[in-house]
């Protein structure tokens, strides 16, 4: 064999000098070059973005024809009411994701491929939190849109709008953490989407998301007032229909702060036991 | 200071690495020379993988020290994984993405610029003969194809340590041949390999050195042709029709072998390294009186060289309970 065979490894007089360290502006490239994956497999198989967009708008179909009446009066104003929720359920969902595909590498291998390789520690981690942002943004998209057609009305304006996508997206970086400790935990990735979905279910619906706090039974208040969910559908609802309310906005980030505070080390910790 | 040519690419003293209870690594001391080709052998449990995640600074180990390349796998970890290669026990490819694009990651991961990383892309596609496959989603790809990809995304940053985890396991023997002979192209083309394995024969074709494990600790070493000597390579298994003459069949082995037999209800086993026992066997049962109803000289499996290594069985089942 020569020395310019595709195998052959590089000479020392080829060698560029070993660096020590990775900056931190080149973990930043190096996440963005692994979250480019999700968007490739997006564009191979765009009925992934199918997959996980008939349910939201089932959900959304569902809730306004068949609850909305009875909650509300008529659909129209249910519809109102009940769709910046909506967005907040749809972005926890999509964090398992963020999980799923967690688990999908350590299962598979890949994660140890990246980590043997001389990028930053938390690149991919990282990487897979930033892909995941991709579907977040689409599934807020989605609902909106579908919101729209059936005649919902962003009652603060588009900045209202923006700020409501940019809190959002705020909040899921945060809980994406959570997402990333179900997948270190999960032995597969079908198991990421149930326990996800078992933990996540209840708490979207122990919440102001679907029904006003007023009808409800005191002690239940207390709890759904204390739901991290309303607070941010609060926020939300603020934002894209009545106006920016400070109170829950600071809540939310707050609240996006404490999970990123607890979770991000704790993934950290549990990773390091997995592998 | 950190020559490449240094006698030894790769030097371990003492690692130890345990997971609760299970001792993983119990004190293993190795080196792979510069160039040349280390077959780690051992059964399953035996802490091979453990042994590449730990030189390939996956895994920090409980005590002990290594040098990967004349650097520290403590204190110089990122300067370590800009020199070597893995390739783990599972193809660890993206199923979601093609064969090209998987390895344009890498190379991009690494620091190439979009079109080198391209080419080079392309170049190792066409050097594994995967150049038809290289559009098509991983997932589609069959295990030898998936290992050759997983081998090939190794090599992106042209590595000159690379660690190989069971790569053959697995395959069917052309697919085995066929790796075995890029594996030989590597060497030759001046890369030093970290090969586990199961096979004897497999560390027998590629490794300059072999070292065995089992439970963690190193229970022997030496060239191929030193370790046959020491175990036998093959093993003679005699059982008479008359059980009443097992007595007479062990002390023929016995003294064709030059060892002491295993006995195992009426069949006689030792391990040999000369074939021309064959027909001294038969010779001499004749000569003896003696008939036989099994007569055969056979490769030694694993198990066999490992109870001539230990003394003991290997306890494979036990020693596997834990995760892969
Ligand atoms: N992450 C882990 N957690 C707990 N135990 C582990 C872990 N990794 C390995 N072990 C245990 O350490 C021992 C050595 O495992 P290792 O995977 O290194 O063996 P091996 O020689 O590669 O086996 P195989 O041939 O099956 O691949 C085994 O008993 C295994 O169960
Ligand atoms: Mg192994």
């Amino acid at each position: 064999m020569t020395a310019t065979s595709a195998t052959a490894p590089q000479t020392r007089g080829q060698a560029p000098p070993l660096s020590s360290r990775v900056g931190i502006g080149e973990g930043i490239a190096q996440s963005f070059t692994l979250a480019w994956r999700t968007v490739v497999q997006v564009r191979h198989n765009p009925w992934e973005l199918g997959d996980f967009s008939i349910q939201p708008i089932m959900f959304v179909l569902l809730f306004t024809f068949m609850f909305g009446g009875a909650i509300a009066g008529d659909w129209q104003s249910y519809l109102t009411f009940m769709l910046p929720g909506m967005i907040v359920m749809n972005m926890l969902f999509v964090t398992l994701y963020v999980g799923q595909g967690l688990n999908t590498d350590l299962t598979k291998g890949v994660f140890d491929r990246l980590r043997s390789l001389p990028i930053a520690r938390w690149a991919p981690l990282a990487g897979r939190i930033l892909a995941d942002q991709v579907k977040q943004i689409w599934s807020i998209i989605l609902v909106l849109g579908v919101g729209m057609v059936l005649g919902f009305r962003l009652g603060n304006g588009i900045t209202g709008m923006l700020g409501a996508t940019a809190l959002l997206l705020a909040f899921a970086l945060a809980f994406s953490w959570v997402g990333v400790v179900v997948g270190i935990m999960a032995k597969d990735p079908e198991r990421v989407q149930i326990y996800g979905f078992t933990a996540l279910f209840p708490i979207t619906m122990v919440s102001n998301v679907f029904v006003p706090v007023e009808t409800l039974p005191g002690w239940l208040e207390t709890v759904v007032d204390a739901n991290p969910v309303s607070t941010i559908a609060d926020a939300v609802r603020g934002l894209m229909l009545t106006g920016a309310e400070a109170g829950p906005i600071i809540e939310t980030l707050l609240w996006a702060g404490g999970i990123a505070v607890v979770f991000a080390p704790l993934s950290v910790w549990m990773f390091k036991r997995r592998t | 200071m950190h020559a490449p040519q240094a006698a030894y690419a790769v030097q371990a003293d003492g690692l130890v690495k345990r997971f609760g209870e299970t001792v993983a690594l119990d004190g293993i001391d190795l080196g792979v020379r510069t160039g040349t080709v280390l077959g780690l052998l051992g059964p399953n449990g035996a802490g091979k993988t453990t042994a590449v995640r730990v030189l390939s600074t996956l895994l920090t180990p409980d005590s002990g020290h290594a040098t990967v390349g004349g650097y520290d796998i403590s204190t110089e970890a990122h300067q370590i994984r800009q020199l070597i290669g893995l390739t783990g026990q599972y193809a660890a490819v993206d199923e979601s993405l093609t064969g090209f694009e998987n390895l344009l990651l890498i190379g991009r991961l690494l620091g190439m610029e979009r079109s080198e990383a391209k080419a080079r892309a392309r170049e190792l596609l066409a050097e594994f003969d995967l150049s038809d496959a290289g559009g098509r989603a991983a997932k589609t790809y069959s295990g030898g194809m998936r290992r050759r990809l997983d081998l090939s995304a190794s090599l992106v940053g042209r590595p000159r340590i690379l660690y190989l985890d069971e790569p053959t396991t697995g395959l069917d023997p052309r697919v085995r041949l066929e790796l075995w002979a890029l594996i030989r192209r590597l060497v030759a083309d001046g890369v030093t390999v970290l090969l586990t394995t199961q096979y004897l024969e497999e560390a027998d074709e590629l490794a300059d050195d072999i070292i065995v494990i089992d439970h963690g600790k190193v229970i022997a070493s030496g060239t191929p042709a030193q370790l046959k000597a020491a175990t036998g390579t093959q093993t003679l298994a005699v059982r008479p029709s008359d059980p009443s003459h097992v007595a007479t069949v062990r002390a023929v082995v016995a003294e064709l072998s030059s060892t002491q037999p295993e006995v195992n209800g009426s069949l006689v086993t030792a391990p040999v390294s000369d074939p021309a026992v064959l027909p001294a066997a038969v010779r001499r049962l004749d000569d003896a009186g003696v008939v036989v109803t099994e007569l055969t000289l056979r490769s030694a499996s694993l198990d066999e060289v490992f109870l001539s290594l230990t003394g003991h069985p290997t306890e494979r089942n036990e020693a596997h309970s834990g995760a892969a």
